[in-house]
């Protein structure tokens, strides 16, 4: 009952303290809200409304209603109407437009060519995402040829499914609940320790009968229930506005959740106990943040990474946690098949946990 | 599990070097319980190292030390819940409230519920702290947060109480009444360790130890300090001090001389048979007129004599 006792002392101290500190309580509603409102319409900006023109040289009925179409997609705002691929070009280069569409004088006879390409594409290659809303554009019903003006020209296969613009942003926000709680989670604890020991409340506690364990597990338990509740906020803002599915259990979703908090808080701790000052901390922590959206496959589909960059990406916890998000709320996949990734989690938390409490010393010297 | 009841704290070589500093050399002490024991030394002298070396937050580089029969830092753990610790800053929560302050560490101290209750209700009367129950700690004065400190250091029953410089930011009257509650708890059969550079302080401590560059250059009562410093106190009164100082201080013979305002306190080594008559032929010498009379050494006078540089008095006392 003692260590109960004690544990509970920490918990109860590390929430009074944090519902003192307005910034931060702000923080723990404000990052979360902030982060997907901005990044949600960002990411929605980005895929629809591409400035773009179209030089319509068949000027048949059939290619009348397939500018039409792709008018109607939304992925491309076709501001311009002009002559020939030249005028194009001239457009792209003055950056008025990201993509060019070409139709061919013989745009009839082609579409009904299985083997040739109805359309030209001309897309400012220089922009990976705007190419890469350009390349799921020939997935429409009538093919077409994508030239990027920087290679030559390819020959893509036409697809019967027509979808183009969804896609990313439902992949992207599930993505985005990981990077949000890896920001805060992990800067909660880093700087919890080290907080302790520049106000000088740390060389009180370490002469008191409290063991590291109970401290450091103390100052854990309190932000996994933060975090939660950011979770909560993040799926309710991003069913609400984005209408992103979750087509797993919400349950499964916060289970996962549990441990990928678990393993951050662990290692925002780990941080806590090397660095020797709160801006150290942080610096710490935001070395660790931008691998985490950079190679966990929230921006990069992790496959089409170099291996190196791969293996960094495997040691992160979020790309474990953005496997387990996308799964469970686009796949409907059940922990029980992910629970590779879940056991990473729970190996993350444990092993920084540990390291945290053998990293710290209570002495002084 | 204690081998010397008589004896709170016994420590034999205690050294702790940092780099090249020796930060504590060499020190014996000897600490009975249910005394105050005064560590009394400038700033840099060593007395927050050795009393964090006799808590276990330090490995002594050399020596060892047995605190209430347990050696530290080995048997730190076992240490802790027994002795009572205020460090030199305040360690205490800024943003709680002086009752969640104590309630925090009633509870790392695994007080049942009720007990708690009355414990705090008791600390808050006792330290006049009950009109602060509700407000921050990091609001109050610096008398007031002191109590609040001496309140969580005392509230599980320590046997040892370790004071680190408790008094440095506290006004006079505060500081009376701090001591006040030391005498108090001490009478209760608390040992209590603390660390000061104020006189009057270490004046009220039953045993001293003077802390030196590291060193401990004398310990023992004060009045025992007090009788054997080894030196002749002369009081010098003079119309231009100033002077008298300058003059004083040619003499081979003088130790050293301090001027407190008008007066002059010269110390001379004890083997000097007739010290008052160097000090008047000097000052008839150079013509300045002065009264002067030997006097009592003062606790301050110690402190001087036992840190002249390359003295022998130290080992004198020692």
């Amino acid at each position: 009952m003692t260590s109960f006792s004690r544990l509970f002392a920490v918990m109860k101290k590390e929430l009074r303290q944090l519902q003192r500190d307005r910034i931060t309580f702000a923080m723990i509603v404000g990052i979360p809200v902030g982060q997907i409102l901005m990044f949600g319409y960002a990411i929605d900006t980005d895929v629809r409304h591409l400035k773009a023109a179209v030089a319509n040289q068949a000027e048949s009925h059939l290619s009348r209603q397939f500018v039409a179409e792709l008018g109607a997609s939304q992925v491309l705002d076709l501001r311009y109407h002009v002559a020939t691929p030249g005028e194009l070009e001239q457009l792209l280069r003055a950056g008025q437009v990201s993509v060019g569409v070409h139709i061919p004088p013989d745009f009839d006879r082609r579409s009904t060519d299985p083997r040739r390409a109805a359309a030209h594409l001309l897309v400012d290659g220089t922009d990976p995402t705007i190419l890469g809303v350009a390349t799921r554009l020939t997935n429409m019903p009538l093919g077409f040829d994508l030239t990027d003006r920087q290679s030559p020209i390819r020959n893509l296969e036409v697809r019967a499914y027509y979808n183009p613009e969804r896609r990313s942003a439902v992949n992207i926000v599930p993505g985005l609940i990981g990077v949000i709680l890896t920001l805060t989670m992990m800067l909660f604890t880093a700087v919890a320790i080290v907080r302790e020991r520049e106000q000088g409340n740390l060389e009180l506690l370490i002469n008191t009968p409290i063991s590291t364990a109970q401290l450091m597990v103390g100052k854990v338990v309190p932000y996994i229930a933060i975090g939660l509740v950011q979770l909560a906020l993040i799926v309710g803002v991003s069913k609400l506005l984005f209408s992103i599915p979750i087509r797993g259990t919400l349950l499964e979703l916060y289970v996962a959740a549990s441990f990928f908090i678990a393993a951050n808080l662990a290692l925002g701790l780990f941080i806590s106990t090397v660095a020797k000052t709160q801006f150290q901390a942080m610096q710490v922590t935001f070395f660790l943040l931008l691998p985490s959206i950079l190679l966990s496959g929230f921006m990069f589909p992790f496959d089409g990474m170099p291996l190196f960059a791969q293996y960094i990406g495997e040691l992160l916890p979020n790309t474990h946690f953005i496997r387990l998000t996308r799964g469970i709320m686009l796949r409907e996949a059940s922990l029980l098949e992910l629970r590779q990734e879940l056991l990473v989690l729970a190996v993350f938390a444990a092993v920084a946990l540990t390291g945290a409490i053998l990293r710290f010393s209570r002495r002084l010297d | 599990m204690s081998a010397a009841p008589e004896l709170a704290i016994r420590a034999r070589g205690l050294s702790k070097h940092f780099g090249d500093l020796a930060a504590v050399d060499e020190v014996d002490l000897d600490v009975p319980r249910a005394q105050i024991y005064g560590f009394l030394g400038p700033n840099g002298s060593g007395k927050s190292t050795t009393i964090r070396l006799l808590c276990g937050l330090l490995t002594p580089t050399k020596g060892s030390a047995r605190v209430l029969g347990l050696d530290v830092p080995a048997d730190a753990t076992e240490l802790k819940p027994r002795i009572g610790y205020m460090t030199q800053k305040f360690s205490l929560y800024a943003d709680l409230t002086v009752y969640e302050n104590l309630e925090f560490i009633a509870d790392i101290y695994a007080y049942s519920r009720s007990g708690r209750r009355a414990r705090i209700d008791e600390l808050l009367e006792w330290y006049d702290l009950t009109g602060q129950r509700d407000q921050f700690a990091g609001t109050m004065s610096g008398g007031q947060r002191q109590r609040l400190a001496l309140a969580a250091a005392v509230l599980h029953k320590p046997e040892l109480l370790l004071l680190d410089e408790p008094t440095s930011a506290v006004d006079p009257k505060s500081r009376r009444d701090f001591w006040a509650k030391l005498f108090e708890l001490a009478d209760s059969g608390t040992t209590i360790l603390v660390s000061t550079h104020y006189m009057d302080e270490a004046e009220r401590c039953h045993r001293l130890a003077i802390l030196d560059h590291g060193r401990k250059v004398a310990d023992g009562a004060p009045a025992e300090l007090q009788a054997s410093t080894g030196m002749s106190v002369i009081e010098v009164r003079a119309s231009d001090p100033f002077a008298a100082q300058t003059a004083l201080a040619r003499l081979p013979e003088v130790v050293s001389v301090t001027q407190l305002g008008i007066r002059l306190r010269v110390l001379v080594p004890a083997r000097i048979s007739d010290p008052l008559q160097l000090i008047n032929d000097k000052l008839g010498r150079v013509r300045l007129p002065a009264e002067a009379e030997l006097v009592p050494a003062s606790l301050e006078d110690v402190f001087v004599a036992v840190t002249q540089k390359d003295s022998p008095v130290g080992q004198v006392l020692q």
